[in-house]
C-alpha cells in the first residue's frame, strides 16, 4: 500500500524569479557573474592578444604549466601547516605568510654573505621552530580556547608586527636568492622554454619535505598525539596527552615547514616583506578548496592554484596575478557557503 | 546602554573641544581632523562588528570608493578623466572657485550613494559567509579591490589621482570671511575639511545613537546573538544585514571623499585601499574602545589616534612595529575594551542595576563551592574542549 509521500518541494527553475527569491545564492550568483563580467570587459583587449601568442606559440604554455606547478608544490607544502594549525587547534593563522618570508629572508641573508642558500633549509627549520614555539607560548596559546575572530585579529597583528620588522632590517626592495644552478633553453617542435634546474630541485625537496612531514605525522609518536588531539582534545587529555605541547608543537611545526617553504621561493621566486600576506591568502585558498585532513586535495588545490596563477599572470598581466589569488578565495568561500546552505535546506 | 551620569559631560567635552581646537592648535587642524575620520571609521565598524556580530576586515573598501568616487565627480564635468589621470602630464588643468565646490559637493553626494550602490551589490555576495570566513572574504575584497584599481588606467591606475587644488582666492577678496579677520590661504583648506569632518563625525554618531535605540538596532543584536534564532523567528537577516552595512558605507563613502581632498593625492594601495593600516585601525580602535558599545569606538579612536600621533614623532621606523603589537596585545589581554572594563567596574555609572544582596551572595557561595568541586574532579583546572 503506498503511504501518502510528503509532498516533495516545488521545483523552480534555474534563475527564474521564484528562485531568486527562495534562495539568497541565486542574487550571489547573479552578482558575482555581473562582477566577473565587468572586469572582463575591462581587460578583454589585452587578454585576446595574449592568448592569441598563447595560441600560436603554443610552448610557453609549457612553461607556465611547468612553472605553476613547481611554484604550485610550495604554496601546497605551507597551506599543509596552515590545514595543520587550523584542523588541530581551530586558530586561522593569518601570519601563516609572514613565516613563509621570515625562511626566505633566512636563505637571502645566508646568499647575501656568500653562502649557498640550501643550507638556509635546515637553518629556516630550526630557527622558525624556535619563533613558532615563542609566538605560542606568548600569544597563540592565550587565543586557542576564545572566539575565532580573536586568534583571526591576534594572528593579523603578529603578521604587521613581521612584516615591518622585516622592512626595518631588510628594506623594502624585492629579492631573490641565488642558487647558481644552470638554466636551459629548451627548444620543441620550433619554438623554445627555458628550465631552470633549480626550480626542479627545488619541487623535489618540496616532496622529500611533505613526505617527511606525513611519515612523522604517520609514525611518531608526537604525530600521533597531535592526531589524536585533532580528533577529540579533551579525550586526548584524558588519555594522558599534554594537550598544551601538543599545540605548541604544532604550531611550531607549521612555522618550520613554512620556514622551509620560504627558501626554496626565496630561491626560485622573489621575496619581499609585504609579500607575505598573499602567500597567507592562497594558504587559505587552498585549506579551504581542500579541507583539512585531506592531503592528496591539498596537493591538488596547491597544484591548481600555481597553474591559475601563472596563467593569469600571463594572460591577464602581472598586475592582475594577486586580483587572481583574491577573486578565488572569494570564489572558494561562496562556494562553500553554497554547498553549506544546500545541506542546511536539506537537513531541514 | 549608555550611561546617564556620563553622557552628558560627554557630549559637552566633545563638542567644546571639536569647536575650541582648530582655534587653539591652529598647527594641529589637520591631525584633529584626521581624529574625526578615525571616529567615523571606527563608529562605522561598530555597527557591523559590534551590534551586528559580522567582524569585516574589509570596510575600507568603501572608503576607497568613496574617494575615488568623489575624485571622478570631481574631475569630469570639467575635464576628460583619462586625460586628466594620462602620467605624462600633458593636460594643464585649473579649476575655478565655482568648479572646484560644485565637484566636492557632487562627489560628495555620489561618493555616499555610490558606496551604499556598492555595498548592496557585494552584500549579495558576502554575507553568506559567517563567523571567520566573513572576515577572510572581506579582507579579500578589499585588496582586490586595490589591486584591481590599480589595473584600470582611466582612473591613474597604480600612479594614481592628484586631486583639484583647493582655491585660495586673493587676498583683496578671501573665500571666506570669518568673525576673526581673514585666514591665511594656506590654512584655509585644513580649516575647511576640518568643520566638514567634524561635521560627518557629529553626524554619524547622532544617527548611530538614533539608530541602536530603534527596533532596527534591537534587529542587528539579534542577529549578532544568534543568527539562525533569528532567522526563524521571522527577522529579515539578509535585508537587515544589508542595510546595516549599507549604513557603515554611506559614512565610509564621505569619509573617503573629505580624506582624498585633504591628503590632495590618491593612489590605490596605500592611499584609498589601505587594508593594513586604516582597514585594521577601525578594528582595533572599535575593540580598544569596546565593542558593541556607542562610546567605546569615539573613546578607542580618539586614545588610538593619540597613541599613534605619538608614536609617529618619536618612534621613527618602528611606529608600524609598535601598532602591530597594540593590535595583538590589544585583543590579547584586553578584548573588552575600555567602556566594556568601566561597565564591568562600574556598572551603576551605565544604569545597570547589579543585585547585592542576599540572594546575590548566596549565588556567589554556590557558583564557588561549584567551581571548587569541579576542580578537584579535574585535578586541575579543565580546559574546554576545542572544537
Amino acid at each position: 500500500m503506498a503511504s501518502p509521500k510528503p509532498a516533495a518541494p516545488a521545483r523552480t527553475g534555474f534563475l527564474s524569479p521564484a528562485w531568486l527569491k527562495s534562495s539568497g545564492e541565486g542574487w550571489t550568483l547573479l552578482a558575482m557573474i555581473a562582477l566577473v563580467c565587468v572586469v572582463l570587459v575591462l581587460i578583454s583587449g589585452q587578454a585576446q592578444t595574449n592568448l592569441t601568442i598563447l595560441q600560436v606559440a603554443w610552448q610557453q604554455n609549457i612553461q607556465l604549466l611547468l612553472d605553476g606547478l613547481f611554484i604550485g608544490a610550495i604554496f601546497a607544502l605551507a597551506a599543509y601547516g596552515l590545514a595543520l594549525v587550523w584542523g588541530v587547534m581551530n586558530v586561522k593563522n593569518l601570519c601563516q605568510g609572514e613565516y613563509v618570508i621570515m625562511g626566505g629572508y633566512i636563505a637571502y641573508y645566508l646568499y647575501a654573505n656568500d653562502i649557498h642558500p640550501f643550507f638556509g633549509l635546515p637553518i629556516a627549520i630550526v630557527f622558525m621552530f624556535g619563533f613558532g614555539w615563542a609566538v605560542y607560548v606568548l600569544v597563540i596559546r592565550r587565543v586557542i580556547d576564545r572566539d575565532l575572530f580573536t586568534s583571526l585579529l591576534a594572528t593579523f597583528g603578529i603578521a604587521i608586527v613581521l612584516q615591518q620588522g622585516l622592512n626595518l632590517i631588510f628594506g623594502p626592495e624585492v629579492q631573490t636568492a641565488r642558487s647558481g644552478l644552470p638554466t636551459a633553453t629548451v627548444t620543441v617542435g620550433g619554438g623554445a622554454f627555458t628550465f631552470a634546474w633549480i626550480k626542479l630541485t627545488a619541487f623535489l625537496m618540496c616532496g622529500a619535505l611533505a613526505l617527511a612531514v606525513v611519515i612523522f605525522m604517520k609514525r611518531s609518536r608526537m604525530g600521533q598525539a597531535i592526531r589524536a588531539t585533532a580528533q577529540d582534545a579533551r579525550a586526548a587529555r584524558v588519555m594522558g596527552i599534554d594537550t598544551d605541547r601538543v599545540y605548541a608543537f604544532t604550531y611550531s611545526l607549521n612555522a618550520a615547514i613554512c620556514g622551509a617553504a620560504g627558501v626554496l621561493i626565496a630561491m626560485i621566486w622573489v621575496i619581499q616583506p609585504f609579500y607575505g600576506i598573499t602567500h597567507s591568502i592562497r594558504s587559505f585558498v587552498i585549506v579551504t578548496a581542500a579541507g583539512f585532513g585531506n592531503l592528496p586535495g591539498v596537493i591538488m588545490a596547491g597544484l591548481g592554484l600555481g597553474v591559475a596563477e601563472q596563467y593569469s599572470g600571463f594572460v591577464l598581466g602581472a598586475d592582475f596575478q594577486q586580483a587572481t589569488v583574491v577573486g578565488l578565495l572569494l570564489l572558494v568561500l561562496i562556494w562553500r557557503q553554497i554547498i553549506e546552505n544546500r545541506h542546511r535546506r536539506v537537513v531541514e | 546602554m549608555t550611561g546617564k551620569r556620563l553622557e552628558l559631560p560627554g557630549y559637552l567635552l566633545l563638542a567644546v573641544f571639536g569647536v575650541i581646537a582648530p582655534l587653539v592648535f591652529p598647527a594641529y587642524v589637520q591631525q584633529i581632523a584626521m581624529l574625526w575620520i578615525m571616529i567615523v571609521f571606527a563608529l562605522t565598524w561598530d555597527t557591523m562588528g559590534g551590534q551586528m556580530g559580522y567582524n569585516s576586515l574589509g570596510n575600507i573598501f568603501f572608503f576607497g570608493a568613496g574617494m575615488y568616487i568623489a575624485a571622478v565627480c570631481q574631475i569630469w564635468p570639467w575635464y576628460d578623466v583619462g586625460e586628466y589621470t594620462d602620467p605624462s602630464g600633458s593636460l594643464t588643468t585649473s579649476f575655478t572657485t565655482d568648479q572646484y565646490f560644485l565637484g566636492l559637493a557632487l562627489g560628495v553626494v555620489l561618493a555616499a550613494i555610490g558606496s551604499v550602490v556598492l555595498a548592496a551589490l557585494f552584500g549579495l555576495i558576502v554575507f553568506g559567509l559567517r563567523g571567520p570566513y566573513f572576515a577572510i572574504g572581506t579582507l579579500g575584497m578589499a585588496i582586490a579591490a586595490g589591486e584591481l584599481i590599480g589595473a584600470w588606467d582611466w582612473i591613474g591606475g597604480g600612479g594614481g589621482i592628484r586631486l583639484p587644488v583647493f582655491p585660495s582666492g586673493t587676498d583683496a577678496e578671501p573665500l571666506f570671511r570669518v568673525p576673526f579677520g581673514d585666514i591665511q590661504s594656506a590654512d584655509l583648506q585644513g580649516v575647511f575639511f576640518y568643520w566638514t569632518c567634524f561635521v560627518l563625525a557629529v553626524l554619524t554618531f547622532l544617527f548611530l545613537r538614533w539608530l541602536y535605540r530603534t527596533r532596527f538596532g534591537l534587529m542587528l543584536n539579534a542577529i549578532r546573538d544568534d543568527e539562525t534564532k533569528a532567522e526563524a523567528l521571522g527577522v529579515r537577516t539578509q535585508l537587515y544585514k544589508t542595510v546595516a552595512w549599507s549604513i557603515s558605507a554611506f559614512f565610509l563613502g564621505i569619509s573617503g571623499a573629505l580624506f582624498g581632498n585633504i591628503i590632495g593625492f590618491m593612489e590605490p594601495l596605500e592611499v584609498a585601499f589601505p587594508t593594513v593600516t586604516f582597514g585594521i585601525f577601525m578594528v582595533l580602535m572599535a575593540l580598544l574602545g569596546g565593542k558593541g558599545t556607542l562610546w567605546g569606538p569615539v573613546i578607542g579612536a580618539t586614545l588610538f589616534h593619540i597613541i599613534k600621533e605619538v608614536t609617529w614623532t618619536h618612534l621613527l621606523g618602528w611606529q608600524w612595529v609598535v601598532l602591530g603589537l597594540l593590535i595583538v596585545v590589544t585583543v590579547v589581554f584586553f578584548q573588552q575594551g575600555i567602556v566594556g572594563w568601566l561597565q564591568e567596574r562600574r556598572p551603576e555609572w551605565f544604569g545597570i542595576e547589579v543585585d547585592r544582596g542576599t540572594a546575590g551572595q548566596r549565588a556567589d557561595a554556590e557558583a564557588a563551592e561549584a567551581l571548587e568541586a569541579a576542580l578537584d574532579d579535574a585535578g586541575g583546572p579543565a580546559r574546554e574542549p576545542v572544537r
